[in-house]
């Protein structure tokens, strides 16, 4: 575990870089970690990041097909709007831990 | 540079020639997993493989009841070969197994081929495979991108950092 600055602000990540504590996430943040990736963030975006956190507190495991039945988005606009691999690039977005799942 | 240095992998081409439930799903679990970490993936389907992506057929995949050593009861018992050769075994025995992946969010295979492709990957079958069982394009589900020799097949899998896959 290492500490970044980012946004301003200094918060805790893991080797790959994604924030292990959820709490210290913001908007600014996500911005800039999305800047990172090459993605700047969109209303569409941001919901999908609130459905990640939201699934993440409630301790549910992350998958693309919840996504897809998230009614946010279909499985073809997720792709679309994180490219190179959606569920790691938005779980990191959105200051949650690297997704475990396999599908 | 430094030839030791691990490259990351980049396209991936997985065959399926088997039509057993377990089969098909290695071979979706590994294209979907692919196209999740942002690699290429391509799925070509042949011989019995083709069950997978043939319309009438896909819904109905089985796991082997007999001649699977590896089969249990609940519980962890071994599963006598001869219960497995009862009528409606094998049917029940699939069902359970399909029943216990929903739980954890792995789709029916229709569905899990749609994910892969609205990922960007692609699925083929097999030409010869096709002729053997008297299929036509249209037999097959709408998202195959095409009926291909074991020639183009290869001709896809060219390129740095690409494996090919057998399961």
């Amino acid at each position: 575990m290492k500490e970044i600055e980012i946004a301003g602000v200094t918060v805790q990540v893991n080797e790959e870089g994604y924030m292990t504590d959820p709490s210290q996430w913001n908007a600014d943040i996500a911005k800039e970690f999305a800047a990172q990736a090459g993605i700047e963030l969109t209303d569409k975006h941001l919901e999908v990041l609130k459905f990640l956190r939201e699934k993440h507190t409630e301790g549910k495991t992350l998958t693309i097909r919840a996504i897809g039945k998230s009614g946010i988005v279909d499985i073809k606009g997720f792709y679309a709007l994180f490219p190179g691999g959606p569920l790691k690039v938005s779980s990191k977005i959105a200051g949650i831990p690297k997704p475990v799942s396999c599908v | 540079m430094n030839n030791n240095e691990e490259k990351q992998l980049k396209k991936v081409c997985i065959i399926c020639a088997k039509g057993a439930i377990e089969d098909v799903y290695a071979s979706l679990v590994l294209a979907n997993g692919a196209v999740m970490e942002g690699m290429e993936a391509k799925l070509f389907f042949t011989f019995f493989g083709l069950d997978a992506i043939t319309k009438k057929q896909m819904k109905k995949l089985h796991t082997a009841t007999v001649g699977n050593p590896a089969m249990r009861m609940p519980g962890g018992l071994p599963f006598p070969t001869i219960l497995g050769m009862l009528p409606g075994v094998e049917a029940g025995v699939s069902a359970m197994m399909k029943s216990q992946m929903d739980k954890l969010d792995i789709p029916p295979v229709d569905e899990f081929i749609d994910m892969i492709v609205a990922g960007g990957g692609e699925i083929y079958a097999c030409k010869l495979a096709m002729d053997m069982f008297k299929l036509k394009k249209e037999d097959l589900l709408d998202d195959v991108s095409g009926v291909l020799t074991v020639g183009d097949f290869y001709a896809m899998c060219g390129g740095e950092n690409t494996q090919i896959i057998f399961t």
